[in-house]
């Protein structure tokens, strides 16, 4: 057997001879910090979330219809009379939602340690590009199931780009292809769904990790293990600091994935709507123009710059102050390179003033989250009943000043020899976690 | 040997948190629901289930549909035979592979009630207080003369839907706060057929079957779930081992 596949191999090698070298290169001889902590678990996560996605995907447009018509009945139809066709959906709709945990706590981990300041610019570029169509992708995926949810936050979401001075309205009509969410609706974001925007994820992911394995990964300390001194048991010329990818690390996210499958399986078998956060109750009721939800709220997800939106008041007699805002809360992102004048990269080591920002940043993003999914406004009924409305307004205004706040606080913060850092060793700490 | 604990120490810290959102969540989820009773109910009780069936088609399926349910699934996940479903469930001729569709025309329910009734197959999950809501709105019918089918629901204020099931409870009468039209609490002016205790019994058990019809996977992803979290459990486990063995030579 063996002399089989030693042949099969030899056969491969000689036709394609850049193949061994590539998979060297990205996996045996990609040396990475030896010093990765829980935080680093979460980009391996999102590809084993990406991978389920279109696995289950590719399943359920065996079953689903693509019409206006019939794509509720469909769901249903795949929930009670295709063979584990409720498992196919609920590993697909609970993986939506756990890509963004991962996703989001993966964008933590490099808020924290740097993991965006010179020379990964391109890598952190590179992923909030995935983060965006990341965003695109679940967004049009939540309109298929044709619920009344569906409907209705298709409709206020395409009809923010109708605050756009001048061409507004003629746009959120060419979105839609019709007045309003309909058929043409559906069937293109099935389009974009299932094939083109999986196909530009895919892309990016690809030099996502390429970007990556070019400049060499980041580290909880951020130490520049690439740079820093030389020799290890493997190779004389690599990092001292740095463990072959595989076997070392495949092996430790192996474990990371199951852990994280239990978590996805309790949640698949045992709590699938995850109390109404992951499928709504609205979303069991077909779409209908004519009855409006009793709280139209984007997923979970979207729930920090939807509140953004929420929270910006209008001003001149338009709404698109709110929508600039929504979408510069996420262009700030792209700019954090540049923003982050820095000299150190890892929480570890940066001054006070950072920390204090970071975590005030951490706290308005899920006071944001919890403004946008209503439950400030239901907290603002009980505890301030004269006025819930302008007591909401009031802690999601300074949720959103404390966001966009950061950003200003680190241009400052990290010039002009403001921040007093602490000496970065020169080798990364194994024992500090 | 200390630097290995701490992983392992971390990810039992990390478990503890998650499992404890999980269990957070979900109980915020139910305490919104604000002073609704609790269903009650067990889609595993499978006499529950039956019962409830029978009522549903004595009582129910004259008007409303479960146009996602079909005979035959629901005889499996019941444990009924195909005759017990054809002779005792099925009044309106249908085939055994068939919907449970009512045999309302829908333009007549709605000359008949002003809104043709609903379909039922995912009522339980289409309400924010899902099986709760059902079991409340059951119980909660009172004679009111002001409207067009004489009937009125303090948990559904106004609905459509006259009380079919009212020679099981009987007939309830509002009892209104002091100079107000606001319904304070419902008193039973004339007993039904069943106590009030069995009525609650029944309507839990009608409740039950409509939480079972809104998802009959339910059953099903319960019975594998436990199995996959055993074998997860396991994998981990020995992923965690692997990578103990492989790191033995990291330091």
């Amino acid at each position: 057997m063996a002399n089989v596949f030693t042949r099969v191999g030899d056969w491969v090698n000689e036709r394609a001879p850049g193949l061994m070298p590539m998979y060297r290169k990205h996996m045996t001889e990609y040396y990475a910090p030896k010093n990765f902590n829980l935080w680093y678990y979460f980009g391996s996560l999102a590809l084993v979330v990406l991978i389920n996605q279109i696995v289950t995907g590719i399943f359920l447009t065996m079953n689903y219809k693509t019409s206006a018509a019939e794509a509720f009945n469909s769901v249903e139809y795949i929930m009670r009379d295709v063979e584990w066709g409720w498992l196919i959906r609920y590993m697909h709709s609970t993986g939506a939602s756990l890509f963004f945990v991962v996703v989001f706590l993966h964008m933590f981990r490099g808020l924290m340690y740097g993991s965006y300041q010179k020379p990964r610019e391109l890598v952190w570029l590179l992923g909030m590009l995935i983060f965006l169509v990341l965003m695109a992708e679940a967004f049009m995926g939540y309109v298929l199931p044709w619920g009344n949810m569906s409907f209705w936050g298709a409709k206020v979401i395409i009809s923010l780009f109708g605050t756009i001075p001048v061409i507004g309205g003629s746009l959120v009509e060419w979105i839609m292809g019709d007045y309003l969410p309909a058929d043409a609706t559906l069937n293109r974001f099935f389009a974009l769904h299932v094939i083109a925007l999986p196909i530009v994820l895919l892309l990016l992911v690809v030099l996502h990790l390429a970007a990556l394995h070019e400049v060499g990964s980041n580290n909880p300390d951020g130490v520049d293990t690439k740079h820093g001194p030389k020799g290890n048991r493997w190779d004389p010329k690599a990092p001292a600091d740095g463990i072959p990818f595989h076997p070392y690390y495949t092996v430790k996210d192996l474990a990371g994935v199951g852990f994280f499958l239990i978590i996805a399986a309790f949640i698949i078998f045992f709590a699938p709507t995850f109390g109404g956060w992951f499928l709504e109750h609205d979303n069991f009721i077909p779409a209908n123009n004519l009855v409006t939800p009793t709280h139209i709220k984007p997923s979970w997800y979207f729930t920090p710059f939807y509140a953004i939106l929420r929270m910006i008041p209008s001003f001149f007699g338009t709404a698109f102050w709110g929508v600039l805002g929504m979408f510069g809360a996420i262009a700030l992102l792209f700019l954090l390179p540049w923003i982050d004048a820095g000299k150190v990269r890892s929480i570890r080591y940066r001054g006070t003033g950072f920390k204090v920002a970071l975590m005030a940043f951490a706290v308005s993003f899920i006071g944001l989250a919890m403004v946008g999914a209503g439950v400030i406004g239901e907290l603002a009924l009980d505890w301030f009943p004269a006025d819930a409305t302008a007591a909401e307004n009031t802690f999601g205004r300074v949720m959103t000043f404390i966001y966009f706040g950061y950003f200003v606080f680190l241009w400052f913060y990290t010039r002009g020899g403001r921040e007093k850092t602490k000496p970065v060793p020169e080798r990364v700490v194994f024992d500090h976690d | 040997m200390t630097k290995r604990l701490f992983p392992m120490k971390k990810i039992f810290v990390s478990f503890a948190l998650t499992v404890g959102l999980i269990a957070g969540v979900t109980s915020v989820a139910a305490a919104e629901e604000g002073g609704m009773p609790s269903a009650g109910t067990n889609i595993r009780d499978t006499a529950s289930l039956q019962r409830g069936a029978k009522l549903f088609f004595n009582y129910c399926v004259g008007c409303h549909s479960l146009k996602y349910v079909r005979y035959s699934r629901m005889a499996e996940d019941l444990g009924l035979s195909e005759d017990e479903v054809m002779k005792n469930l099925n009044f309106t001729g249908a085939k055994f592979g068939d919907p449970v569709i009512s045999h309302m025309p829908e333009d007549s329910a709605q000359q008949f009630f002003g809104k043709a009734p609903p379909d039922l197959s995912l009522e339980v999950r289409a309400k924010e207080q899902g099986p709760d809501w059902v079991f409340a709105y059951l119980n909660s019918f009172y004679v009111d003369p002001t409207r067009p089918v004489g009937w009125n629901n303090t948990v559904f204020p106004n609905a459509s839907m006259p009380f079919p099931l009212w020679e099981l409870q009987g007939i309830q009468t509002a009892v209104k706060k002091e100079g107000s039209d606001d319904v304070e609490k419902l008193e039973l002016s004339q007993p039904g057929k069943l106590t009030p205790a069995q009525y609650q019994q029944a309507t839990r058990d009608l409740t039950n079957f409509l939480e079972y019809a809104s998802e009959p996977a339910a059953l099903q992803r319960q019975r594998y779930g436990i199995w996959v979290l055993l074998f997860l459990a396991g994998f981990t486990f020995l992923a965690y081992l692997l990578k103990k063995e492989y790191w033995k030579d990291v330091h």
